[in-house]
This record gives structure tokens, C-alpha cells and sequence, in this order.
């Protein structure tokens, strides 16, 4: 019956029936007034108990749920910044090994060079060869005076030629060795220069050591702050989480399509070696083949990524021995290049055949055969990216990676919100439906409201006759039960 | 643990590559062309037809077309037939020469002076029921009126064709027609009561276009 059904067949009833049973309907209602208020009230109880329980299970679910994110957030935190640490020192290492290891040997040139230089500077420092020491003795006699005797003036004629040539000389001497000075200083500017250099060098290795430790006490203040489990430091590794989902998210969605690509390369030619008309389940074997062949690349790709110890998805990997982990590498990487070989001419056998197709479908549809002009251009392109394309899908490992682990705390996250969405939620049906309890009883209350006003009127009677010493003869028992649950 | 792990791949493989789909995913059309006197002339739009099926059918599947003439249970009223190769470029050599035969018959067709479509359609479930086809078409181009010669027996030869897909293309309204229209929707009518008796499905297709949405179905 519908509710239109039900409207007609009202209209068809007329007023004087329907108010005896109305009245009926009242009377029956009041009699019924206090189980049933009960029960409205005790069903709004239950009911609002009942979600509060609920609210207040999920809020505790919550609360583990936020516990283990943090737990999670901060041992991955931990892993990361030892990572970060490791990778410091090893750096460090490798400037100690590379830049300071030969410390001993640039000391010994440096003093060395030092040697030099002072044996150039004390060479340098020679003093002239002084003027002799007869020059005084021909001044005394230069003092004679030469008046009176030529002999005497012939002699000092003499002393003063002698004393001329002699200063000549000296000053030769003197010349020479300044010379000799000069040069012995002009030698020793390399050795400086050499010297300045190697000290300048020094200096840069032990800038770029400093920068290093720098960094380090950066990063263990950050390994300090997360293991003291601070929240400053929950409230970056949280967002460096979430930025980490949506960039590892971007770059996957990248290679999807990088690998949608590589899948329409080879799937035409597929259809050439394993047939085009076989299939597995409702999907085309050559589509299929194609397909394990993509992902085959993708998972010779992880290995070769985990062998380098790029990622670290596969501990055993990880915790192979050098020797081993050397073989997988070149064992992936030779794999890797068979298929990007095998691709390649994949991809040649598919602008063939999508050639001929082509050619056939031009000749169905009646019009001329064209050749392209350079159409080797395409078939070059899809060759090269037939090989390229395993070797960029090798890379996906690395966001896969960043994706997995950001996606355990994003996932996290949305639990641990949509869990106090629902205990918010519960609380709030809860509370309606206490309430609506409540109303329910107004409104039965508003039904039978003339038995109310007939008891109410009764009742005043009464009271006002026993405030006029006249006790009630008989008490009636509704009304007594009412007063005691109120 | 090692030798559970060999056991679950092993079982793995052998399910993706031991079990392929038993269920033929091919199409088989089989396509009857009217060459009696009065529809020749239409044989030409047949070809459109024609290079459309060989455009759309795959590697793994079956083409025939045949002609209706006076006695068309027989194979030698089989124009050209052929089970595409799974290599798609061998399946591309043959779409070739199966074009080339079509253009040789429409060269050389010679009107029929009898029109036995029940004949045809005969031979069309006989080649059909031989390969194992997954989807069965049989593309009917004719007006659809039947002219058996006299001694021919047809009309008691029921067809078993469950899941048969026939479509009956380019039926053209005669003269009579025109007069009286319930011929042309009685022609149809008998042939559909015929069809369905067999188990198949006929579908007139006045706009080609829609040919592609039923092929591919």
C-alpha cells in the first residue's frame, strides 16, 4: 500500500468515526504513560550508552593507532638520520683518506721547501767583501803633505791610481755580489709561491673537513632530537613524511606512464613471436608476455638499485658480502641489458609491422600507398627508447622506496583521523539519539495532553482539600507511581 | 621453507602459463553475397563491407565469403576463405591476396537466374561449425527474396546454429514492396522465425555504421 493509497482512503472516513477511537486511543496512551516513558527513556539510554562505549573504543583505538605512527615515524626517522650519519663519516673518510693520508709526505716537502728557502735567505744576507784593510795606510800616507817633495807627490800619484783601481774593483766585487744576492732571492720566489700554494691547499681540505663536521653535528642534533622523541622533531619527520609520499606518488605516476609507453612499444611485436590470437584468461598473451617482460625490467631494476646499495628494500641483499652483491650487480645489469637490447629490436619489428597495417588499410580504404619522407626518424626513436626505457624504469625502485615507507606513516595518519571522525561522530548520534528520547516522551505527553490536564486539575483538588484538613479518601496509584520515579 | 616456496612458485607458473584460456576468444564471419539478377548491381557496396571486415578481423581469425546463386550449398560457390595466420605480419599478406581474389570475382561475377539464401546459409553454418570460432557471424547481402530452382529442398532443412549472429545488410525494398509492404516485412519475418528456430539471432542493419558496434560485441 502506498502512502497516496492510504490518503484516499482517509478522506473516505469520516470524523464521527474516527474521534471515538481517538479518544479510546488517548485514554489507553495515558494509562500506558509510565512503562512507556520508561522504556522511551531506558531505549535513548541504552542506545546513547552504548555509542558512548563505541566513542570512547575507537578514541582508545586512536590513541594505539597514534602511538605506533609515532613509534613508526620515529624508528624510521631513526634509520634515516643514522643513514644520513653514516654516510657523513663516510664522506669524511674518504676526504681524511684522500686529502690527509699524504700528510706526512706534504710535511716533508713543506719542510723542505722551508729549508730552501732559508739556506736562499741566509745566501742572501752575505755581506760585500769589505775594503781592505791596507786603505788606511794609504790614507795616512795620502795625509803627507807632497809639497815639498816630488817624489813624495809621484808616490801618492801613484797610491791614488792604485786607490782608484782598487775602488773600481771593490765596487765590481760589490756589483757581483749584489748581483749574486739578487738572484738568490729571485730563486727563492717559486719556492714561496710553492710553499703559499701548499699552505692554501691545506687550507681549503681542512674548510671542506670543517663544512663536513659541520654538517654532522647538524644531523646529530637531529638524531639527538629523535631520540629523545621530541615534538618538534615528530612534527618534521611528519611533514617531511607527507612531502616524501606526494613527490615518491608524483614520480611512480611518471614511470606508470613511462612503463604504459614501453608496454604499447612492445606489445604489437609480442603478438608477432607468441601469437595474436591466444590468450590467457580474457587478456591477449602478447599483452601478457609484454607485460612480464616490463616488469621483469622493473624487478632486475630493484635488484640492481638494492645490489648498489642504493635502496634497501631487500635486507638479504643488504647483508650478502661484497663479493656476492658485486655478482648480482653485473648479473642484473647484464639482464637488464638483454632485455633493453631485446626491446630495442622490438621496437623495430613494430614500426615494420605498423608500416604494413598501415599500408594495407591505405589500400583498403582506396587511397594511394604513401612513404613518409624520413621515415627512419620514428624508427630510431622507438628503437631508442626501446633501450632507454628499461634503464629509466631501473630508477623506480628509489621512490618505490620513498613511497613504502612514507605510506605506512600517511596511511597512519588517515586512520588515526578517520578513527576520531568516527568516535566525534558516535558521540554526536549518541547524543541525539539521548535527546530524541527525551523528545519522544514530550511529544507522547502532547498526545494524550487532555488526560493530562483531567489528572493535573484532579490533582489540585486534592491538594487544595487536604490544605483545608480534609484527607483524600482513596490515592491513585498513577499518579503515586509518577511522583516516586520523579 | 625452501621447498614450500619452490612448490607455491612452480604452482604459480604452471597456473600462468600451463592453463591458458580454453574458451576461443576468435571471430568467424561468413559472409553470403546475392549475384541473382536483380541485386548484382549492389554487389559493388559489398566491397565497403568486405574491406571493412578484413580492416577489423585479427590474427586467429575466420573469413569466407560466397556467393548466392542457384544452388549455394556447395563449396565451390566459396569466393575466397582463409584462417588468419597468429603472426600479424602474415595476417597482413593475407588480408592482400583475399582482397585480391574479392577484386577477381567482382570482375568476372555472372548474374544467377535462382537465389537459394537457405543454401547459403547452409554452407555458411557447415564452414562455420568446422572452426572453432568464438563469436560465429554470417553477413547476409541480399534482398533476402528466395528463388529456389525447381527439385531444390530447403524449406523442411531446419538450421542449427545456436549463437549464430546473423545480420542481413543492404536489404533493399522492391518494386513490389512499394505495392505492398508486408512482403518486404514478411521476407524479413520468415527468415528471423527460421533463424531463431536455430538458436541465432538476426539483425537488419539498413546504416553500415552500426555494423562495427554489433562485429565488435
Amino acid at each position: 500500500m502506498t502512502i497516496s493509497d492510504l490518503m484516499l482512503r482517509l478522506e473516505n472516513v469520516s470524523l464521527a468515526h474516527v474521534i471515538p477511537f481517538l479518544c479510546i486511543g488517548v485514554v489507553l496512551l495515558y494509562l500506558a504513560r509510565t512503562p512507556a516513558h520508561h522504556a522511551i527513556k531506558s531505549l535513548g539510554r541504552v542506545m546513547h550508552n552504548a555509542l558512548r562505549l563505541m566513542a570512547r573504543s575507537t578514541l582508545l583505538a586512536e590513541k594505539k593507532v597514534t602511538m605506533r605512527n609515532r613509534e613508526v615515524l620515529f624508528s624510521s626517522g631513526l634509520e634515516s638520520a643514522e643513514r644520513i650519519i653514516e654516510r657523513e663519516f663516510q664522506r669524511v673518510d674518504a676526504v681524511i683518506k684522500r686529502d690527509l693520508s699524504n700528510f706526512p709526505v706534504l710535511q716533508r716537502s713543506m719542510a723542505d721547501q722551508l729549508a730552501r728557502v732559508e739556506e736562499d735567505y741566509h745566501k742572501s744576507a752575505e755581506l760585500p767583501p769589505p775594503s781592505p784593510v791596507w786603505i788606511r795606510a794609504i790614507e795616512a800616507v795620502a795625509k803627507i803633505p807632497s809639497d815639498s817633495d816630488s817624489s813624495v807627490a809621484n808616490i801618492l800619484a801613484e797610491i791614488h791610481k792604485t786607490t782608484e783601481h782598487q775602488f773600481k774593483h771593490t765596487m765590481e766585487e760589490f756589483r757581483k755580489v749584489s748581483a749574486e744576492r739578487h738572484g738568490v732571492l729571485n730563486r727563492m720566489m717559486p719556492a714561496w709561491r710553492k710553499l703559499n700554494q701548499t699552505l692554501d691547499n691545506m687550507g681549503k681540505k681542512f674548510n671542506r673537513l670543517q663544512e663536513r663536521s659541520r654538517i654532522i653535528d647538524t644531523r646529530m642534533t637531529e638524531y639527538e632530537e629523535i631520540r629523545a622523541r621530541t615534538d618538534k622533531a615528530e612534527r618534521s619527520l611528519t611533514s617531511s613524511s607527507l612531502t616524501q609520499f606526494f613527490i615518491s606518488a608524483f614520480v611512480l605516476l611518471i614511470a606508470v606512464g613511462g612503463a604504459i609507453i614501453n608496454f604499447n612499444l612492445i606489445a604489437l611485436p609480442m603478438s608477432e613471436m607468441v601469437g595474436g590470437g591466444s590468450y590467457i584468461g580474457n587478456f591477449k598473451t602478447a599483452n601478457v608476455a609484454a607485460l612480464v617482460i616490463i616488469l621483469v625490467e622493473v624487478a632486475m631494476g630493484f635488484y640492481l638499485m638494492e645490489s648498489l646499495r642504493i635502496t634497501h628494500l631487500f635486507p638479504i641483499i643488504g647483508q650478502m658480502d661484497d663479493r656476492m652483491r658485486h655478482r648480482m650487480i653485473w648479473i642484473s645489469f647484464t639482464i637488464l641489458l638483454v632485455l633493453a637490447l631485446i626491446e630495442s629490436s622490438l621496437a623495430f619489428m613494430r614500426d615494420h609491422i605498423a608500416g604494413e597495417i598501415q599500408a594495407l588499410r591505405q589500400s583498403l580504404s582506396g587511397s594511394e600507398v604513401e612513404t613518409t619522407a624520413n621515415s627512419w626518424i620514428p624508427m630510431v626513436g622507438q628503437m631508442t627508447m626501446g633501450f632507454i626505457l628499461p634503464f629509466a624504469l631501473t630508477f623506480v625502485a628509489i621512490p618505490l622506496e620513498s613511497f613504502v615507507h612514507s605510506t605506512r606513516t600517511v596511511l597512519g595518519v588517515i586512520v588515526s583521523m578517520a578513527l576520531r571522525g568516527l568516535a566525534f561522530l558516535l558521540r554526536l548520534v549518541g547524543n541525539i539519539i539521548h535527546y530524541l528520547g527525551e523528545l519522544t516522551v514530550n511529544l507522547y505527553d502532547c498526545i494524550i495532553f487532555p488526560t493530562l490536564y483531567v489528572e493535573n486539575k484532579i490533582r489540585m483538588r486534592r491538594r487544595e482539600k487536604a490544605a483545608d484538613g480534609v484527607e483524600p479518601a482513596t490515592v491513585d496509584v498513577g499518579v503515586a507511581v509518577e511522583e516516586e520515579t520523579r | 621453507m625452501k621447498r614450500l616456496i619452490g612448490s607455491l612458485l612452480l604452482v604459480g607458473v604452471l597456473l600462468i602459463w600451463g592453463c591458458p584460456d580454453t574458451s576461443s576468444h576468435s571471430r568467424g564471419v561468413f559472409m553470403l553475397l546475392d549475384s541473382s539478377g536483380t541485386y548484382k548491381k549492389e554487389l559493388k557496396q559489398s566491397e565497403a563491407i568486405i574491406n571493412y571486415l578484413l580492416g577489423t578481423l585479427n590474427p586467429g581469425d575466420y573469413l569466407a565469403v560466397a556467393r548466392i546463386d542457384s544452388g549455394s550449398f556447395s563449396e565451390k560457390d566459396i569466393i575466397a576463405k582463409t584462417t588468419f595466420d597468429r603472426r600479424p605480419s602474415m595476417t597482413v599478406r593475407q588480408k592482400r591476396q583475399f582482397r585480391k581474389n574479392i577484386d577477381e570475382f567482382m570482375r568476372t561475377a555472372k548474374s544467377s537466374s535462382f537465389t537459394d539464401i537457405d543454401g547459403g546459409i547452409l554452407q555458411a553454418i557447415d564452414y562455420l561449425d568446422e572452426h572453432d570460432a568464438g563469436k560465429k557471424h554470417i553477413l547476409i547481402f541480399s534482398d533476402l527474396v528466395q528463388d529456389l530452382p525447381k527439385g531444390h529442398v530447403r524449406e523442411k532443412i531446419p538450421f542449427k546454429m545456436p549463437g549464430y549472429n546473423v545480420l542481413a545488410l543492404n536489404v533493399i525494398k522492391l518494386n513490389k514492396d512499394n505495392i505492398d509492404p508486408r512482403k518486404y516485412y514478411e521476407r524479413i519475418e520468415k527468415l528471423r522465425l527460421r533463424i531463431e528456430d536455430g538458436g541465432g539471432k538476426l539483425t537488419v542493419i539498413k546504416d553500415l555504421d552500426r555494423l562495427d558496434a554489433i562485429l565488435t560485441k
